[in-house]
C-alpha cells in the first residue's frame, strides 16, 4: 500500500530543508479536548500536501497551529511566518473596502510603503485575473470571484508557505473545478509549499503531490499517499483509472478509521 | 500571466438603462405619499367642517392653521425662534449623547469588565422615568439650556452605546484571525476592523436617538415651563390661551423637526453604506 513509513517520510524531507515542519506536535485545548496528537509532517518547497479527514478531526486546527494562531501544547513547529499565505473557508473580505483595498490590506497592516503596496496589489490582481474589478466592492462579486480576491490578498505576502482551509467548499462544482485549475497553475509558477485542508478526496488527489489522511479526534496522521501525476494537471486525469484507484485507496483508509 | 479567461459577471446584466429606472423609482417613491397627504388634508377639512359651532375651535381648518397659526407675522415671529431654540437643544443633546455613547461603548469593547460592571446601570437608566428627575435638574442647573440638555441626553443616550457595542462585537472571527496573523495592534483592529464593521449599527443608533432627542427636547421644555421658550413651552402656552391655530402650527413644526432629524440620519446612513451594506440596495 501507499502508506509511507516514518523513515520514508524523513528521507523525503531530507532532500531539501522543509519549509513547514511539524515535529511531534500535540495540542490539547484548555477545556481538555485532545485536538492533535503526535503530528509529524514535513512539507518542502514545491510540495502540495492535502489533508483529508472526518469533520472535527482537527484539520483546521492543524492549519491554525501552522500559522501561529494557535500554539502547540508540545512539540515543535518550524516555518517562515513572514511569508505565509492563509486562505480561510470564507473569503473573509472587508465589505466596506474595494477589491484593491482588500488585496492591499495585509501589506497595509505590515506597514509597507504605499508604492510597494500598490505594485503588490496590481500584480496579485493580474495573477488572479481580477484587474478589471479593482474598484468593485465585494458584494458585487460572485462567490468564486470573492475567493479569488482572497487568494490575491494572500499572494501579496509572497508566500513560501500557503495554507488553505477548505477554501472552495462553499462553491459550486464548476467554479470549484476552475479554481482548482487556477490554483495548480499558481502552484507551478510560484512554487510554494502548500497545506490544503479539504473534505473532498477528489479535490485532494487532483491538486496534490501528497495526500495525508487524519483520524477522528484526537487528530493523528494515519496514512499518506503520493500522487504521481505531473503538473500542470489536465482536468481529464480525474477520469483515469489510476486517479480512481488512488481516490479509492484514500477513501478506504478513511472508512477503516471510522469503523 | 492571466489565469482566467472569462469571469462570470452578474454585473453587466443588471444595468438596463439605469437613468430611466431611477427616474421611475423616484416617481414611485414620491407619488404615493403625496396622494396620502392629500387624503389626510381632505379628511381633516371634512372633520373640521363637521364640528358643530361651539366645538369648532378644537380643530381649525388646515388652511387657517397654515395662514394664522404659522404664516401670519405675529405667529411666526414667535414660533420660529422657538423652533430654532428647540432644534438647537435637541441637536446639542444628541451630539453629547453620540459622543459620550460612542466613548462608553468603545471602553466597554476594550475592557470587558467595564461592560459587566456598567451595563446593568445603562439598562436601569432606560427604566428610570427621566422626567421624574427633571425637578432635580431644575434645582441644580436652574431653568437653563444645560438642564434641559441633560434631559435630552438622558433620553437619547441608550441606543448609541447599545447599538455601537453590538456592531463592534459582531466582527467575523476569520477577519479577527486575519488581523491577528498580521500582527495588527488593538488600535489598528479597532479603527480598520471593528469601527467600520459597527457603522451600520451605529447609524441605526443615531437614527433612533435623533427621534428620541427631539421628543426629549420638547417634553423637557414642557416640563420645565420656564427659561427661554422653545416649542414645548409654546405648545402648553397656546393650549392655556386657547390659541388652537397656533397650537396646531406648533405641533406641525414639532413633527417637522422630528422628521428632518430622522431624514438627515437616514440619508447619511444611505450615503455611507450604499456601497457595501445589505441594508442598502445597490
Amino acid at each position: 500500500m501507499q502508506v509511507a513509513t516514518k523513515d520514508q517520510r524523513l528521507m523525503e524531507g531530507s532532500t531539501t530543508k522543509p519549509t513547514l515542519s511539524f515535529r511531534g506536535v500535540n495540542l490539547t485545548f484548555s477545556d481538555g479536548t485532545d485536538a492533535l496528537r503526535d503530528i509529524n509532517l514535513d512539507i518542502s518547497q514545491n510540495e502540495f500536501v492535502s489533508i483529508v479527514g472526518p469533520s472535527g478531526c482537527g484539520k483546521s486546527t492543524l492549519l491554525r497551529v501552522a500559522s501561529g494562531l494557535e500554539d502547540a501544547s508540545s512539540g515543535a513547529l518550524e516555518t517562515d511566518h513572514d511569508h505565509l499565505g492563509y486562505v480561510f473557508q470564507d473569503a473573509t473580505l472587508l465589505p466596506w473596502r474595494t477589491v484593491s483595498g482588500n488585496v492591499g490590506l495585509l501589506a497595509e497592516l505590515r506597514k509597507l510603503p504605499k508604492p510597494e503596496r500598490e505594485k503588490k496589489v496590481a500584480d496579485a490582481l493580474e495573477l488572479v485575473g481580477l484587474d478589471k474589478f479593482a474598484n468593485y466592492h465585494p458584494r458585487r462579486l460572485s462567490g468564486g470571484m470573492r475567493m479569488r480576491v482572497s487568494l490575491a490578498r494572500a499572494l501579496t505576502m509572497d508566500p513560501q508557505v500557503f495554507l488553505f482551509d477548505e477554501p472552495f467548499g462553499a462553491l459550486d462544482e464548476i467554479t470549484r473545478e476552475r479554481l482548482n485549475d487556477e490554483l495548480t497553475q499558481l502552484f507551478v509558477t510560484r512554487q510554494f509549499a502548500a497545506l490544503f485542508v479539504t473534505h473532498s478526496i477528489f479535490e485532494a488527489v487532483y491538486l496534490s503531490t501528497r495526500v495525508v489522511v487524519m483520524s477522528p479526534r484526537p487528530g493523528r496522521i494515519i496514512a499518506e499517499f503520493k500522487i504521481p501525476f505531473a503538473y500542470p494537471r489536465q482536468p481529464e486525469i480525474r477520469f483515469t483509472p489510476q486517479f480512481a484507484e488512488i481516490a479509492g485507496n484514500i477513501s478506504e483508509a478513511l472508512r477503516k478509521e471510522l469503523d | 500571466m492571466t489565469i482566467i479567461e472569462t469571469v462570470n459577471s452578474p454585473i453587466s446584466t443588471s444595468q438596463s438603462s439605469p437613468k430611466r429606472t431611477n427616474a421611475l423609482k423616484r416617481i414611485n417613491n414620491i407619488v404615493p405619499p403625496l396622494i396620502l397627504f392629500g387624503v389626510i388634508i381632505a379628511i381633516w377639512e371634512i372633520l373640521s367642517a363637521s364640528l358643530s359651532g361651539a366645538r369648532k375651535f378644537l380643530l381649525p381648518t388646515p388652511q387657517s392653521v397654515l395662514m394664522q397659526g404659522i404664516l401670519s407675522p405675529d405667529a411666526y415671529t414667535e414660533i420660529l425662534p422657538s423652533f430654532v431654540r428647540t432644534a438647537a437643544l435637541a441637536l446639542a443633546g444628541l451630539m453629547v449623547a453620540i459622543i459620550l455613547g460612542m466613548i462608553v461603548a468603545a471602553l466597554m469593547y476594550r475592557f470587558k469588565w467595564l461592560e459587566r460592571a456598567s451595563f446593568p446601570y445603562l439598562v436601569a437608566l432606560q427604566a428610570v422615568p427621566v422626567l421624574a428627575i427633571a425637578p432635580l435638574m431644575a434645582v441644580v442647573f436652574g431653568y437653563s439650556f444645560t438642564a434641559k440638555g441633560i434631559i435630552v441626553v438622558l433620553i437619547a443616550f441608550f441606543p448609541i452605546p447599545a447599538n455601537f457595542l453590538l456592531g463592534l462585537r459582531s466582527v467575523d472571527k476569520g477577519l479577527i484571525d486575519l488581523f491577528r496573523l498580521n500582527k495588527a495592534s488593538w488600535w489598528t483592529r479597532f479603527f480598520k476592523l471593528a469601527l467600520p464593521n459597527a457603522l451600520p449599527q451605529l447609524l441605526t443608533g443615531f437614527r433612533i436617538s435623533a427621534g428620541l432627542a427631539v421628543i426629549g427636547a420638547i417634553v423637557g421644555e414642557e416640563f420645565f415651563q420656564a427659561g427661554v421658550p422653545g416649542l414645548g413651552m409654546r405648545l402648553l402656552q397656546y393650549l392655556d390661551q386657547v390659541e388652537y391655530h397656533r397650537l396646531y402650527g406648533a405641533l406641525i413644526l414639532s413633527s417637522l423637526l422630528g422628521i428632518s432629524f430622522y431624514t438627515f440620519f437616514t440619508r447619511l446612513s444611505h450615503r455611507l453604506l450604499r456601497n457595501w451594506h445589505e441594508s442598502v440596495q445597490a
